[in-house]
């Protein structure tokens, strides 16, 4: 039987270590999103996208070939899930809405006649620039009001220092997703902008555990030091925090494993999400507590005090 | 916090129970549903249509066109206003949709006569309060003259409301099953249609305005390419079936589209040439009547959408109010554009923004692969449970099993849309729903490590992870409710699993378990519900 529930660990030992490691990952993030840039799908680029199968291997060279022919622009062909399932994207093209709908007509005559006629569309997307704008926009949006919205929340329930913290670590792990997407280049899109809200929510969610502990045991211990205290709520929770953390990823790999090629990407963003979100809430949210001078007389009723 | 009240006993039971009673029709083949009695529930997850297969078009309705012929209109007719009123104007032009001229005539009487115009103009619009449609604003002798903001936007809603009747009366001549056509926004339109794995049928459908109109051939003048220029009143239009070959035709309408009653596509008899069928209303059938009976010997265009279908020559007075289009169609265009007659013109182009289509097989997949992944992440999740917490582990995954029953009972019972994401959504949920119960075993074990008896450990372990859990649990619901209210398809599919797990592991975690603990508790085993401490 695994136990934690004993454990001392000075998890506050290593937090020079660990906030350097951070910082220098963001700076890395930040450092990709100029060099690489994301690898943005056509939900926020716009353009078309068709998943295709036949029944035997297609080479993707002819099939680039073919649709190079037609003049269409940046093409990108990659298998997708098995040497018989080809994802074909076509960039936008000039010339708005109307143009972008004639591409998936054109496409599809093209391939039909080129390489097999019994192919399979198993899956066509077409959006056009207005919408992509809409979406790109609207997706970041919902980013900032989900942090913006935890930061008021905590701040509510807890008290301005923590609420920083909480703040900073969920922007660390939103930083480092985007980072870790840039680096890997897989694809962005909509379903990742939902990954993300909900690493937001897990890594909330982690980090209120630990945060509810030390305030406990601020109201407990009030003379104790400050560090010792973190690490001893740290220690306290750190059960909780693996098997949590454990259950959560055992389902998630899983579904990495065998959810299919279409929710991948969406499915690792969200191990990622776990991963950092964990690490952050114990070695960012945690120590950061120790800069940010909370207050020890807590009241022992109610936790809603904002105005210190 | 450990005693349970036959009232409150009753009433987890009974959620449990309603659960299941929503949940169990999944599990059921739709043929032995249907032998059911009907009182019990009978309804499906109803699937997106990314898990089912099928098509989503996002259409907008071309506003900008529909304002610009509105003021295409008031400029004909200010024209026209002068003329007859012999008023001398110079430098007119039209602006960002805006009449500009300088005028030194402009009297009250000519003034409200303007005013006027709009209400010829805009039908059957109401006048709105006591503001006018049409602004005219005047400056030393310039005039600036434009319909307000507040009549555009009635027209634009008028426009959209119309085009969203006229498409599902489209869509649903093509006979899809259950289509939904919804407005979205101010100017959009979202169409799901499930089981269409290719909607190009319909997109070309909902590509065609469908503006028929009956005009006469003008044949003061023969079509000149190297002056192509038409004679006033008249315009050139080219032939639906090559695009070079030109028409001059008069303006003026003789019969349009609205007046008809009827189209059926058929066959000419003598020629077995695919046709469509056609009858006037009474009124249209006047006009056409009247206007054939004075033209005899001269042709006449069939014109749809600007390009002349055909233009046959009128060889006696049509009075009957019926008549036939034939323009080299093939049976299947025969059959659209008899739909399209039927259903009526749109008001404004529609424009397709976004299409999104997933093949019924592809669909099939999506929903084996999330099940398998549900359940091999289900056997994982639980097996872990067992081996952390052993019995206490044991009560957790019942707790999460009844907890996927009530997600599964919540989906059908509201008929949420499950998506792929969706699936996600559940999974995760499976790997987070034991988090509630963590927080309290782990509570529970600390509260006996510092030396309470097991009832107290209990009953303080839940006291003190309830606000942890509603802390916890809200940061994950706010992030849920952010992405109901900001996505849209299938990831706000997501969003609805996610949130309707949050709250059934929150109510598992807080009733089931304890009510099992408390069960248990009352029986007052030593090793309470075989919680093992290490020391």
């Amino acid at each position: 039987m695994i136990d934690f529930s004993k454990s001392s660990i000075d998890f506050l030992k290593g937090k020079y270590v660990a906030f350097i490691t951070s910082i220098i990952l963001i700076l890395l993030s930040i450092g990709l999103v100029f060099l690489n840039g994301l690898n943005f799908g056509i939900d926020f680029k716009g353009g078309t996208l068709i998943e295709i199968e036949t029944q035997n291997k297609i080479e993707i060279s002819e099939v680039r070939s073919s649709l190079n022919s037609l003049s269409l622009g940046d093409i990108q062909v990659q298998e997708f899930g098995s040497d018989k399932n080809l994802l074909i994207r076509i960039e936008q093209q000039q010339g708005g809405d109307q143009i972008q709908q004639n591409v998936l007509e054109i496409v599809k005559q093209k391939l039909t006649s080129d390489i097999t006629d019994t192919i399979n569309f198993r899956r066509t997307e077409v959006v056009g620039p207005k919408v992509s704008g809409e979406l790109i926009q609207s997706g970041t949006i919902a980013i900032l009001v989900a942090v913006f919205a935890m930061l008021i929340y905590i701040w509510l329930r807890f008290e301005w220092q923590f609420s920083l913290g909480a703040v900073i670590a969920l922007l660390h792990d939103v930083i480092l997703t985007i980072g870790v997407f840039c680096l890997t280049q897989l694809e962005f899109n909509l379903p990742i902008i939902a990954a993300i809200l909900t690493i937001v929510g897990y890594s909330m969610n982690d980090t209120v555990v630990v945060y509810d502990r030390v305030r406990e045991n601020l109201r407990k211990f009030r003379s104790k030091e400050i560090t010792s205290l973190l690490n001893l709520s740290i220690n306290e929770t750190l059960s909780r925090t693996i098997v949590t953390s454990v259950t959560t990823l055992l389902a998630l790999v899983s579904l990495y494993i065998f959810g299919g090629e279409v929710i991948k990407g969406f499915t690792f963003a969200m191990i990622w999400g776990v991963l950092v979100g964990t690490y952050s809430s114990i070695f960012v949210a945690a120590p950061l507590l120790t800069y940010l001078d909370v207050k020890r007389e807590w009241n022992t009723t109610t936790a809603v005090d904002s105005t210190k | 916090m450990l005693y349970f009240s036959r009232s409150k006993t009753a009433l987890i039971v009974l959620s449990v129970l309603l659960g299941l009673l929503f949940a169990f029709p999944n599990f059921i083949s739709q043929s032995k549903l249907d032998s059911f009695p009907n009182i019990l529930p009978k309804q499906k997850v109803n699937l997106g249509l990314d898990l089912q297969g099928g098509s989503h078009l996002l259409l907008e309705v071309d506003t900008e066109a529909i304002i610009a012929e509105r003021v295409e209109n008031l400029n004909s007719d200010l024209r026209k206003l002068f003329k007859t009123n012999s008023i001398n104007y110079i430098n007119y032009k039209i602006v960002d949709d805006t009449l500009r001229f300088s005028s030194s005539e402009i009297s009250r009487e000519i003034e409200s006569k303007i005013l006027e115009l709009s209400m010829s103009n805009s039908q059957n619009l109401l006048q709105m309060g006591d503001e006018t449609n049409i602004v005219i604003d005047e400056n030393n002798n310039n005039f600036q003259i434009y319909y307000s903001d507040k009549f555009k936007k009635q027209v634009i809603i008028n426009a959209v409301s119309q085009s969203l009747e006229i498409v599902r009366r489209r869509i649903d001549e093509l006979g899809t099953k259950e289509p939904s056509i919804q407005r979205q926004g101010e100017s959009r339109i979202i169409i799901q249609l499930p089981g269409l794995d290719s909607p190009d049928r319909i997109k070309s459908l909902l590509g065609q305005t469908a503006k028929l109109t009956f005009q006469l051939v003008d044949t003061s003048v023969s079509y000149d390419p190297n002056n192509a220029k038409a004679p006033i009143g008249s315009e050139i239009l080219p032939s639906d079936l090559d695009e070079e070959f030109k028409y001059i035709i008069k303006k003026r309408i003789m019969v349009g589209g609205e007046n008809l009653v009827d189209a059926q596509p058929g066959f000419d008899p003598q020629t077995n040439e695919p046709i469509v069928s056609f009858r006037f209303d009474r009124i249209g059938a006047k006009k056409f009547g009247r206007a054939t009976q004075s033209n005899i010997g001269k042709p006449f265009a069939i014109v749809l959408d600007g390009k002349v279908v055909s233009a046959p020559v009128i060889r006696e007075a049509i009075l009957g109010g019926s008549g036939q289009i034939s323009g080299g169609f093939t049976s299947e265009e025969a059959n659209d554009l008899a739909i399209l007659l039927r259903a009526g013109a749109l008001p404004a182009p529609l424009i397709i923004l976004e299409e999104r289509s997933v093949g019924p097989d592809l669909g099939a997949d999506s929903i084996s692969a999330g099940q398998n992944a549900a359940i091999i992440g289900f056997i994982a999740v639980i097996v872990f449970m067992v081996l952390i917490y052993r019995r206490f582990g044991l009560l957790a995954d019942i707790a999460l099993i009844i907890n996927l029953i009530l997600v599964l009972g919540v989906l059908s019972l509201f008929q949420a849309t499950l998506t792929l994401p969706g699936i996600a959504g559940i999974i995760l949920t499976i790997g987070m729903a034991v988090d509630a119960n963590v927080l309290i075993f782990e509570r529970i074990k600390e509260e006996i490590r510092n030396g309470s008896n097991m009832i107290n450990s209990v009953q303080n372990g839940y006291k003190r992870a309830l606000s942890t859990i509603l802390d916890a649990n809200i940061t994950t619901l706010i992030a849920a409710l952010i992405l109901f209210f900001m996505a849209s398809g299938p990831v706000r599919g997501f969003s609805i699993t996610l949130a309707i797990g949050i709250f059934t592991s929150v109510f598992t975690a807080f009733t089931l378990t304890r009510f099992f603990i408390s069960m248990s508790a009352k029986k007052l085993k030593p090793n309470f519900v075989g919680l093992k401490i290490d020391d």
